[in-house]
């Protein structure tokens, strides 16, 4: 809602009293307020599907009393969203309403409660009021947060990004010698530099076979989860919470001891004798994944568990009565009504494992033997405090802001083609 | 959902197997505690057995006298706990300004929010130690705070988002209409039905701080004595023998904190999770 669509300033005085929804400037509320709610849902027409809401939103209007036309407008633009949030798997019921042909039938017994709400005239009322009231609010709410965030994260960021352009090494930081500016000269340095390729390309590996590894293992327990009676299943969730729980520090040493040459239990077990698994490369980097997937399927398993709890029975049932067998029920029902979360798990499990630092820095000793085990996070890190090239440790970091940004974007895309409302 | 009708040998199996993988998962936070207990002649036995006769304090005495342990324990309470407390409420008014108000740019907001729980902090290491020493923050605690409030505010925004939207809005109206002020509505009636989730949602903040290693190693330089626990344990990876016996008994005093943590706010971080995914 913006500043210029309040009538006044001084109406913040009446907070205390929305409950009245015949204030004075009660009539000429829809006609003030009349140009705004289109903006607000357009916003939100854009972050949900193609603007449907807006769409079915604009039926209403019609069937109600004109007093409450504008209200009501809002309300029903309101109203599938909660009513989605309310249905218990929202991402399901919201994704149905990215077809135009479902949107219709599925939203409108949720708006038509509303709609006569709207037509006795006293709920929408009071909401137009205190909108009007609280256009700072929201802000001042927002403050302490967007202060700080400004200060510790845009900040620094704009400061990484000058740096990265930016003659920035021990010399500069003492004060011995100025700064110069470099242009793009760090970025060719590095994109002439065959190591950061090498890491590079190690880091999106590493990362792709974390994602896989953790989302197979999340997705299969969470599947064996709901097959299984209460003992076995709370045994099961109590091992996994306590993985999630562990420090990623205290987690990685756990992990070099388990498989410790001389004094772990796993070459024992194996009978491996002292093989090292720190000294090779690829061996050193299937430990730090091991675990990596340990400490971060739990979250992938309880999260799909919950999704696949939340799916109504009724639905499967259905699907069992029609004859369908367990694996197009899975294929057919479950995993499209599972994709939304599936979509985040898989999101945040990518921006996850492509930033692991602890694990490399703590299992490889800083990266492994002549810098073998490397990540971006780790080699950004050492270029910058090891070796004080804070100019170079910047340029990489930009990097992979570039990539995760890149990855995020494809994230919302996502969100959007769910209909997602934000 | 109900259970499938599956024949029983084949639930049995699958039971059989989620036992086994519950012990799998577990072994390593066995093996962590019962290394710290281990006296030291048993860790640098070569057999490994996976139990003691003789369980001994030696390790932890040894976590506790070798340095100040204790007084990084609580320096990393107090990070932690300070981040924790801080982050909640400004998220907690930030996630109330984003549901329960529209106004412009809030969709911005949210896409900004979200954003930014992507950044790597690591890479923002570099600049923060720079702004870290423009401040004079360096080698003090505020350094480790300032930064781990403003990187766990997105996600606990985004989080928190979910609890307060599930307030009826019905709820908001009455209080009104019974003359309460916003204020009054915000910290008397909102703050308390959202506080489950502001719990659920600081078990995050308070994970990602207590866990911190590279602030903690790159801004606490050169004064020790406000290190956190994490420096600290690696003081016992010596280059020519790792002292396991202290190794995992320090691990283990810096673990148990966040699994009670854990276990306390468990049910409420499932169905947290639940609200975070869900909307």
């Amino acid at each position: 809602m913006t500043n210029g669509s309040e009538p006044g300033p001084n109406t913040p005085s009446t907070p205390g009293t929305p409950g009245t929804p015949n204030t004075p400037n009660g009539p000429n509320t829809p006609a003030t307020r009349e140009p705004a709610p289109p903006g607000t849902r357009a916003t939100e027409g854009a972050a949900a599907s193609a603007g449907i809401s807006a769409a079915g939103a604009a039926g209403p209007p019609g069937e109600a009393s004109a007093g409450g036309a504008a209200a009501s407008a809002v309300d029903g633009a309101y109203a599938p969203r909660r009513a989605a949030t309310a249905s218990g798997l929202p991402g399901a019921s919201v994704r149905g309403s990215s077809v135009v042909g479902a949107a219709g039938p599925k939203e409108r017994p949720a708006r038509v409660p509303n709609v006569r709400k709207a037509a006795g005239g006293s709920g929408p009322g009071d909401r137009s009021v205190r909108r009007r009231a609280g256009a700072r609010t929201p802000w001042l709410y927002l403050a302490p947060a967007l202060l700080i965030l400004a200060a510790l994260l845009v900040y620094p960021i704009y400061q990484l990004g000058l740096i990265s352009f930016l003659e920035y090494t021990q010399a500069q930081v003492s004060g011995g010698e100025p700064t110069t500016f470099q242009g793009l000269g760090n970025y060719r340095t590095l994109l002439a530099d065959s190591q950061f390729w090498q890491v590079l390309v190690a880091t999106v590996v590493f990362a792709a076979a974390c994602v896989l590894a953790t989302l197979t293992a999340g997705c299969a327990l969470a599947v064996l989860l709901t097959r299984i009676r209460a003992l076995p299943r709370l045994a099961l969730m109590l091992a996994a919470l306590g993985a999630w729980a562990t420090p990623a520090i205290t987690g990685s040493t756990v992990w070099v001891f388990l498989f410790d040459p001389d004094y772990g239990p796993v070459n024992r077990l194996l009978g491996l004798g002292d093989f090292s698994w720190t000294y090779g490369r690829y061996s050193a980097f299937a430990l730090v994944l091991l675990e990596v997937v340990w400490c971060s399927f739990p979250f992938v398993m309880v999260t799909v568990y919950a999704g696949i709890k939340a799916i109504p029975s009724e639905v499967l049932e259905a699907a069992s009565l029609d004859g369908a067998s367990q694996y197009r029920i899975w294929r057919s029902v479950t995993a499209p009504m599972l994709r939304p979360i599936l979509v985040v798990v898989t999101i945040q499990s990518i921006i996850w494992d492509f930033k692991v630092f602890t694990q490399i820095y703590v299992m490889t000793n800083g990266g492994g033997i002549a810098g073998q085990n490397l990540v971006l996070n780790v080699y950004a890190y050492q270029k910058a405090f090891a070796s004080s090239q804070y100019s170079l440790g910047s340029a990489i970091g930009i990097v992979m802001l570039l990539i995760l940004l890149a990855v995020t974007l494809v994230y919302l895309r996502l969100l959007r083609r769910q209909g997602e409302a934000l | 959902m109900s259970l499938p009708s599956i024949r029983r040998p084949w639930r049995l199996a699958a039971e059989a197997s989620a036992l086994v993988i519950a012990v799998v998962v577990a072994f390593p936070l066995y093996w962590m505690v019962l290394s710290a207990f281990k006296p030291a002649g048993e860790i640098q036995s070569t057999e490994a057995r996976p139990w003691t006769l003789s369980p001994s304090l030696d390790s932890f005495r040894r976590v506790f006298e070798q340095q100040e342990f204790g007084r990084y324990f609580l320096n990393s309470l107090f990070v932690a706990g300070v981040v924790v407390i801080a982050s909640a409420l400004i998220a907690f008014l930030a996630a109330t300004a984003v549901t329960r108000f529209r106004f412009k740019f809030r969709t911005t907001l949210l896409i900004m929010f979200l954003v930014a729980q992507m950044v790597p902090i690591e890479a923002l290491t570099i600049p923060l130690f720079f702004l870290m020493r423009d401040l004079g923050q360096l080698n003090t605690l505020g350094s480790l705070i300032l930064p781990h409030i403003a990187f766990s505010l997105p996600f606990a925004i985004w989080m928190l988002r979910g609890f307060v939207k599930a307030v009826p809005q019905a709820l908001e109206e009455a209080a009104y209409i019974d003359g309460a002020s916003r204020t009054r509505f915000l910290w008397q009636i909102l703050f308390p039905l959202v506080f489950p989730g502001l719990v659920a949602t600081s078990v995050f903040s308070f994970i990602s701080t207590w866990n911190d290693f590279l602030f903690a190693k790159s801004f606490i330089i050169s004064d020790t004595s406000q290190s956190t626990l994490p420096m600290a344990l690696l003081v016992f990876f010596k280059p020519d023998e790792n002292d396991w016996g202290g190794i995992m008994a320090a691990s283990t005093v810096m673990t148990v904190p966040v699994l009670v943590f854990f276990v306390l706010v468990q049910r409420r971080l499932v169905s947290g999770l639940g609200g975070a995914v869900k909307d």
